[in-house]
């Protein structure tokens, strides 16, 4: 089992990168434990900003930063990064297109037993829904590498959102396939489409095995990219498919599946089921506890495209 | 060039934009037309010529609402024709009612009060990093200062001893709904930011004189970010307009467009 976190992967390439580059800045607001950021800090305290508790004030920063030439990553919990700063996310880095970019970290109910203060149930929906943000959910510290280093090559802004805890490898080091705002089909399949996002791809990529074994041809889709999505994977599958089921960590108002429900419903209509969080704050545990509990880890998964499937017939 | 009847000239312009378009925010662009003057055409180092290099001067209207004085600025100075804000507010133009960096010689856009300290914070910072000469100048208002956010930038500033950064508050008194000391106490303006670590200056706000010799103390303060408490007259420069609540966006009529052109011209002889 992988034991290595996303956020020491995005850590590990900025060091890399900002030995190369100094206008390479990293931003965090009393997080630099919660981020994984001490060696940045220590290897690069000059290009290093701490603002100290005050999530409007880190990113209005980053965005001064950014139109100084400065390219700006921002590390806070997912939770205040798209709460407490959202204002300054839509003023100072989605409508001034300031090269900043947000790394929500501990997103989801990554802190699934200190109540919704530390979750970000709807995050997704708040950044998407701002005109210009680009939105990115990585599953495994693989793609997470690989999308870091790709966004580093542009100037727009973009929020990227990881969990706390290290996940399971949906990818192997030699074959991440990767492309820029085009979703990943991980398992090819006929009869089903399950989407996912984030760390819930690894349920995903599971439960598609089950079903396999099952006699079930589920074609599982890597959807990182929330925004801008990739309607061309979903309209595929909408066509070539019974239906899909979309997993996400995150409100089922506004995100994943409200999103690729709308594409399908535009442009190929059937059946979208969603699964993830409650509109109610989320039961306390371990997230893979509360996964469990919402029927959104592998087996829930599964559940859930047999019962959809007995239904059709 | 005679600044200070340049102040007046400006004015004029900025009456012209809201009088035709009946939009704007009349009183706030009067009250801070010396401090706009004063940076855009002594002191600040930003032209259109060196806009898109690293090394000008950056400026930030916090109070965005004040877009029609900057307008009337960036156009004298030549940043784009002044005939283009005959299209101020007008369906598709980009001269929208708040400053955006679509326009020329506009880095950051604002209109949501509370924001332009950070990103000051942010610029200044940059400058410290990169080991620039150049200078960063924030402008908010005196009921923008209610905003909370104001004060995680005002720590920032004195934390990271941001000497290149100056900051001014409109302190003209009044806001939207009635007087500051109405809608929220701003009174010891002087006493907050000096408790907040920064250096204060007072001064007459619509006296270009005072302005300047303040920004150009700021510039030799080292270790400190500089806050100008400009204690202005909000609709300065005409006489039924200063001090009046309703002249914060009051659209002026026929009668009063003339009499407004015809004092501005007054004040303005004064100083030739």
């Amino acid at each position: 089992m992988n034991k290595i976190a996303n956020k020491t992967i995005i850590n590990n390439v900025l060091i890399e990168e900002a030995a190369k580059d100094k206008n390479i800045i990293v931003l965090c607001s009393d997080s630099r434990g919660s981020a994984s950021l001490e060696p940045f800090s220590k290897e690069f305290p000059k290009q290093f900003v701490e603002v100290g508790i005050a999530e409007q004030n880190l990113v209005s920063i980053a965005a001064g930063l950014a139109v100084c030439g400065k390219k700006s990553f921002v590390f806070s919990p997912a939770s205040f990064l798209s709460t407490r700063s959202v204002e300054q996310v839509k003023v100072d880095v989605a409508y001034s297109y300031t090269n900043v970019k947000l790394i929500g970290i501990s997103g989801g109910v990554s802190y699934g037993n200190l109540g919704m203060t530390h979750q970000s149930p709807n995050d997704i929906a708040i950044m998407a829904s701002t005109p210009g943000m680009r939105v990115y959910l990585p599953c495994d510290r693989f793609q997470t590498e690989k999308l870091i280093r790709t966004l580093l090559q542009d100037k727009a802004p973009a929020y990227v959102r990881i969990g706390r805890n290290a996940v399971a490898d949906v990818y192997e080091e030699d074959n991440v396939p990767f492309e820029l705002n085009k979703a990943v089909t991980i398992q090819e399949g006929s009869d089903v489409t399950i989407i996912a996002c984030g760390e819930m791809v690894q349920y995903a990529k599971t439960a598609g095995e089950i079903l396999k074994e099952k006699g079930i041809s589920a074609r599982v889709i890597d959807m990182y990219c929330v925004k801008p999505i990739d309607k061309e994977a979903i309209i595929k599958a909408a066509k070539e498919t019974k239906l899909i089921l979309t997993v996400e960590e995150h409100v089922k108002l506004g995100g994943l599946g409200a999103i690729v429900a709308q594409v399908a419903a535009q442009n190929a209509p059937i059946k979208v089921v969603s699964l993830g969080l409650p509109d109610e704050p989320a039961i306390s545990g371990e997230p893979a506890q509360i996964f469990q509990y919402y029927g959104m880890d592998a087996q829930g998964i599964v559940k859930k495209i047999s019962e959809l499937l007995v239904y059709r017939c | 060039m005679n600044l200070k009847k340049k102040a007046y000239e400006l004015r004029k312009d900025v009456v012209e934009m809201i009088y035709r378009t009946k939009n704007g925010h009349i009183g706030g662009d009067f009250s801070i037309m010396e401090i706009l003057v004063d940076l855009y055409y002594k002191q600040m180092n930003i032209t259109p010529e060196n806009f898109k290099s690293d090394d000008h001067d950056h400026f930030v209207m916090s109070k965005g609402h004040a877009v029609e004085a900057l307008y009337a600025v960036l156009a004298d100075r030549g940043f784009f024709p002044k005939e283009d804000l005959k299209t101020f507010v007008s369906f598709g133009s980009k001269y929208i009612g708040h400053p955006i960096n679509k326009v020329n010689g506009i880095e950051m856009n604002t209109g949501s009060l509370g924001h332009g300290l950070g990103v000051g914070v942010g610029m200044a910072l940059a400058g410290k990093m990169d080991e620039k000469n150049y200078r960063v100048y924030v402008v908010m208002g005196d009921g923008e200062v209610a905003e909370g956010s104001v004060w995680e930038a005002a720590m920032a500033g004195s934390h990271y001893k941001l000497d290149n950064l100056t900051a001014f508050v409109d302190r003209n008194h009044l806001q939207i709904s009635g007087t500051t000391e109405q809608v929220m106490n701003q009174k010891s303006q002087e006493a907050r930011w000096a408790a907040f670590g920064w250096n204060v200056i007072s001064v007459p706000g619509n006296d270009l004189d005072a302005i300047d010799n303040a920004v150009e103390i700021a510039k030799k303060v080292k270790g400190k970010p500089t806050i100008i408490i400009a204690h202005t007259v909000k609709g300065c420069g005409i006489s039924f307009a200063e001090n009046q609540i309703g002249w914060h966006h009051h659209i002026p009529n026929d009668e009063e467009y003339q009499t407004a052109l015809k004092e501005l011209d007054e004040r303005g002889a004064q100083y030739e």
